[in-house]
């Protein structure tokens, strides 16, 4: 076995924790793979959206409901989080004690967190403009698919919690280090659906 | 530089890259949106065409997805992720808009 | 009762809900079948409860079996809830025959609208309870022993799976005690499900019963395949599995990729049920044909879920009783690879009448046929693997048998039910019916029984006894041809499916024949239970514990019989397909080790049984609008993850010195066990140890 082998998806430990790194192969495999399940969810919602996009029910339509600059700045948002993602599996990888690890994870914390709240926002706006959920086929496509990345994003917010005062309580051990690597790929696989989310929903709603 | 300070680095020069990319990818979808110089059709052929770009970028800064022979189960198993949800939304698609076409 | 704080606490519940009640008040033959019904469920928990308590086994229970992560007891408890869930099924499908018989220009005894919560609940038990439990324990309990592995790879998460299932099960035998099912069908079609039509709590039994199954599946998919990637023994490459594990990594793979459609359906449905959206509604640009789109999409994949594992049973049972190498072995997994691509591309035929242009039919009724072409290739490998063998009719090779003549017919049917004008004749009449059934009786649990029967005396150490298990053989079978076979007769006639009654005489003495074949399968199962009863009384006189009874080809048969919990001391190395079969020619497969090391097992967790009853409780919650028990349960089943992820201590070491105690007096038996030929295996003189003949 060659601790330098790449033995799953997202940044490898390698020869950093060669113990770690064995573990890490079916575990992370096996998160990976969930992944790619649920990536059939989102891909199966997109198709629906796409079904219902005329359904609209004398309700608004697509550039009606839809916003360009509260989208470019929750796009922003969320890339940046991805990249102190990547900086924080780097201080996982290179760090032995941990403290800049806890900034990281803070940093991205807080952007997974001001993400949600542009979203509910805008949600709250779109809902006072009349484009709430039960109005029309198309809105209720709408309101299946983005909210349910939000919710990832709120579910990636409590794991962030959950792995912060794990790191507090254990430090970095193996299991700590694992699960800081399938949480990287899940964070990383939320900015995949979201590139999805803007260009499919609403660079596609808003073109004139 | 040497050893594993190198490596160090070299993980970090791939994340800024992935970031630096995913900006500009971003952004130019956004701009060729917010000031329309081509027609819907070629806009949103655009759109999805530096979508897909994006797509790879990410796959391949962020999630390390590699040709490299090591991560050869993990490029397939994306890749057959991927024919089956094409097979799915496109069936969708082509299906509710043939009935689409016959009933509405 | 409607104002105050009842409503709060009880949600919709109102005193008639309770079958009971019903049954007091109205006292109809019709009333009185479902009381009993519920009447069965309690008195069938309260015995089993009180049994438990009475022999104060509760303590052990709890300890070896609910709270345990060895995919063996796991797989074992799963093959008990389907055993369970056919049981009632069955009951079902009887009543249904003898209603429709009894119903020809006169009312029955079961009223429409019970007649209807019967066939829904028969559907959706038999394939989400029955079909993929039955599987899911017989993949648990035989890969990891296949591929020389300890354990799956994510032992935890198996038990939650596990507790998953029988959490939604429990939700739907609930059902019958309070309020009522789904009148819907196992499909579940809106706008019939939707609130406009279905206003009652039947469809969300249905959606939360199917959602936790699906959920837990898609887990179960997961573990496998990881598994059977991640943790093959030294020497054990792709293209040397059993075939049964191709078969199971095959079926993962579909659960990982086509439960999601499912769960994106029933979701769909529950937000236009639950809080007003328009997915499928009639109204407001809601589109029902997209919920036939969605479900199809699981259904199809769904079909090749439930009947691969089967194949893979019938290839390690006709090679094992043929004492033959299977024929094709390259040719049988690539027909398995293709069969389940293949099922992602055909899932229009299950709507063909939905009026889509003929061009995309014909599209999909051409995909449909091409899957007759890898199953072929399959049917003619085992007839070869057969052909010039030394072929024992034992009862999973009766089975396997049955299997190939019944199912090559199904297949006829399937091949006229894919041209697309053929199938505008037939739809929705009992000519489908028929096909499906015909399909998935030999196609997966004429499998189930054989898998059964082969690997029982692996799991308990003794033989199923062979003459009961040849009787029910014989109720499966002919209660099959007679239950199934008229109802081509009565389809092709236009015999609509769930109907509650028929206004054509001539329709009769098909119907009685039916009704007459679903007694025989009814006996099929009674024989089933005689037998395990008869098996377990005369266990002392066909105990194998030495392993191999069967003179067996993989890595399961070199253990003893039931396996000890780490299943391998040493972890086996392989050089080829059949390794302990040609280990037994070539030398000794038997020879102790040198020395013994420590094993760490994962220790027991009550996660699993917490979550599947938390789950089936916030089911249970949402079904009946008693929103405080949702939330209730949701916090706590994700605070239970949440806790379980500070557990450190998860690890148990099993010494060196016991396992050297546990193997050595597995290695005196064998020292001591008379090596039998085949033709005796079915006797008594067999302890597990075959001969070997070269």
């Amino acid at each position: 076995m060659n601790a330098g082998e790449v033995k799953h998806p997202g940044l490898n430990l390698g020869s950093t924790d060669t113990d770690t790194h064995e573990q890490a192969e079916g575990d992370v495999f096996g998160f990976w793979v969930f992944l790619m399940s649920d990536a059939v969810i989102f891909a199966l919602l997109f198709a629906v959206y796409g079904t219902m996009l005329a359904a609209t029910a004398g309700g608004p339509t697509p550039a009606d409901a839809y916003k360009l600059g509260p989208t470019f700045a929750e796009t922003l948002t969320l890339l940046t989080s991805s990249l102190t993602f990547g900086m924080a599996s780097i201080a996982v990888k290179y760090e032995a004690s941990g403290s800049v690890l806890f900034g990281w994870l803070a940093i991205t914390l807080a952007l997974g967190l001001a993400f949600l709240g542009l979203e509910l926002h805008d949600f709250a706006t779109m809902i006072g403009e009349g484009a709430y959920p039960a109005r029309s086929g198309f809105l209720s496509s709408f309101f299946a698919l983005v909210p349910l990345h939000g919710l990832h994003v709120l579910a990636g917010c409590l794991w962030l919690v959950v792995m912060i005062v794990q790191l507090s309580t254990f430090g970095l051990d193996a299991r700590v280090k694992i699960n800081l690597l399938r949480l990287g790929l899940f964070w990383h696989f939320l900015d995949i659906v979201w590139i999805a989310i803007f260009s499919i929903v609403y660079l596609q709603g808003l073109i004139r | 530089m040497t050893g594993p300070g190198r490596e160090k680095w070299n993980d970090i020069r791939g994340y800024l890259i992935g970031y630096g990319l995913a900006l500009a990818l971003t952004a130019a979808a956004f701009a060729a949106v917010r000031w329309p110089t081509f027609g819907a059709g070629a806009t949103l052929g655009l759109v999805f065409g530096l979508a897909l770009v994006q797509l790879t970028v990410h796959f391949r800064y962020f999630l390390h997805i590699s040709l490299r022979r090591s991560a050869r189960d993990d490029l397939l198993l994306i890749l057959f992720s991927t024919l089956i949800i094409v097979l799915m939304v496109s069936g969708t698609i082509v299906i509710m808009s043939d009935l689409r076409g016959r009933m509405m | 009762m409607m104002d105050g704080i009842w409503p709060a606490v009880l949600g919709r519940f109102t005193w008639s809900a309770l079958p009971f009640v019903r049954a007091w008040q109205n006292p109809t033959i019709n009333e009185i079948i479902g009381a009993g019904a519920a009447m069965m469920v309690i008195v069938g928990a309260a015995s089993v409860i009180a049994l438990i308590t009475i022999k104060g086994r509760w303590r052990y229970l709890w300890r070896e079996w609910l709270t345990s992560l060895d995919h063996k007891k796991i797989g074992i408890m799963y093959v008990v809830l389907a055993f369970v869930m056919l049981s009632r099924a069955l009951v079902e499908a009887v009543l249904m025959r003898m209603q429709q018989a009894a119903a020809v220009n006169a009312p029955g005894f079961v009223e429409p609208d019970h007649f209807a919560q019967l066939f829904s609940t028969h559907g959706s038990i038999m394939i989400f309870f029955m079909a993929m439990p039955f599987l899911t324990g017989i993949i648990n309990y035989v890969m990891p022993l296949q591929i020389g592995a300890r354990d799956v790879s994510f032992p935890l998460l198996n038990s939650i799976s596990l507790w998953l299932t029988g959490g939604a099960a429990g939700l739907i035998m609930v059902s019958l005690v309070i309020g009522r099912f789904s009148t819907g069908g196992w499909s579940g079609y809106p706008p019939y499900t939707e609130l406009a039509f279905s206003p009652d709590v039947g469809p969300d039994y249905w959606i939360w019963a199917v959602t936790l199954g699906s959920i837990a599946s898609t887990l179960s998919g997961l573990n496998f395949a990881v598994t059977i990637y991640k943790e093959r023994c030294p020497g054990m490459t792709f293209m040397r599995m059993p075939l049964f594990v191709w078969t199971a990594l095959c079926t993962s793979i579909l659960m990982i990729f086509a439960m999601p459609p499912l769960t994106v359906a029933t979701a769909l449905l529950a937000l236009d049920r639950y809080v007003g959206f328009h997915f499928f509604t009639n109204d407001l640009g809601g589109n029902m044909m997209n919920y036939a789109n969605l479900f199809w999409l699981f259904g199809h994949p769904e079909v090749y879920i439930l009947i691969l594992p089967a194949f893979g049973v019938y290839s390690e049972v006709v090679s094992t009783f043929s004492s033959k190498e299977l024929y094709g072995y390259t040719s049988l997994v690539w027909a398995t690879m293709t069969i389940a691509v293949l099922s992602f591309t055909v899932w229009v035929h299950h709507f063909f009448t939905m009026g889509q242009s003929a061009n995309l039919n014909a599209v999909f009724g051409i995909a449909t046929m091409t899957i007759g072409v890898p199953t072929g290739v399959k049917i003619y490998d085992w007839i070869w693997t057969m052909f010039r063998g030394e072929v024992r009719f034992t009862v999973p090779m009766l089975y396997s048998l049955a299997f190939m003549m019944t199912f090559v017919l199904g297949g006829f049917t399937g091949i006229l039910l894919a041209f697309p004008p053929l199938d505008y004749l037939v739809h929705n009449t009992l000519f489908l019916i028929a096909h499906f059934h015909n399909m998935l009786i030999p196609g997966l649990l004429y499998g189930m029984l054989a898998a059964t029967h082969y690997w029982f005396p692996k799991a308990f150490g003794f033989r199923l006894n062979e003459k009961w298990g040849r009787i029910a053989f014989g109720c499966w079978v002919v209660g099959f041809y007679l239950a199934f076979m008229p109802l081509y007769v009565l389809g092709a006639g236009g015999a609509a499916r769930r109907s509650q009654a028929f206004f054509e005489p001539a329709f009769r003495p098909w119907l009685y024949v039916a009704g007459v074949g679903a007694l025989i399968l009814a006996s099929g199962l009674a024989s089933l239970f005689v037998q395990l009863w008869v098996s377990m009384r005369d266990r002392d006189a066909n105990r194998v514990f030495v392993g191999d009874p069967w003179d067996g080809r993989g890595l399961e048969w070199s253990t003893s019989a039931p396996p000890p919990e780490y299943n391998y001391a040493n972890l086996p190395v392989v050089a080829g397909r059949d390794p302990f079969f040609d280990g037994k020619r070539k030398g000794d497969p038997y020879g102790a080790p040198e020395d013994y090391h420590d094993i760490d097992m994962p220790r027991n967790s009550m996660v699993g049984p917490v979550s599947g009853t938390v789950g089936a409780m916030l089911g249970f919650g949402l079904v009946w609008h008693i929103w405080w028990l949702s939330i209730l349960c949701l916090v706590t089943l994700i605070g239970t993850v949440i806790a379980r992820s500070f557990v450190r201590d998860v690890q148990r070491v099993i010494p060196a010195a016991d396992i050297a105690r546990i193997e050595q007096r597995w290695h005196d038996a064998i020292a001591q066990a008379r090596a039998i030929p085949r033709e005796r295996e079915t006797m008594t003189v067999n302890e597990g140890l075959a001969e070997v003949t070269v």
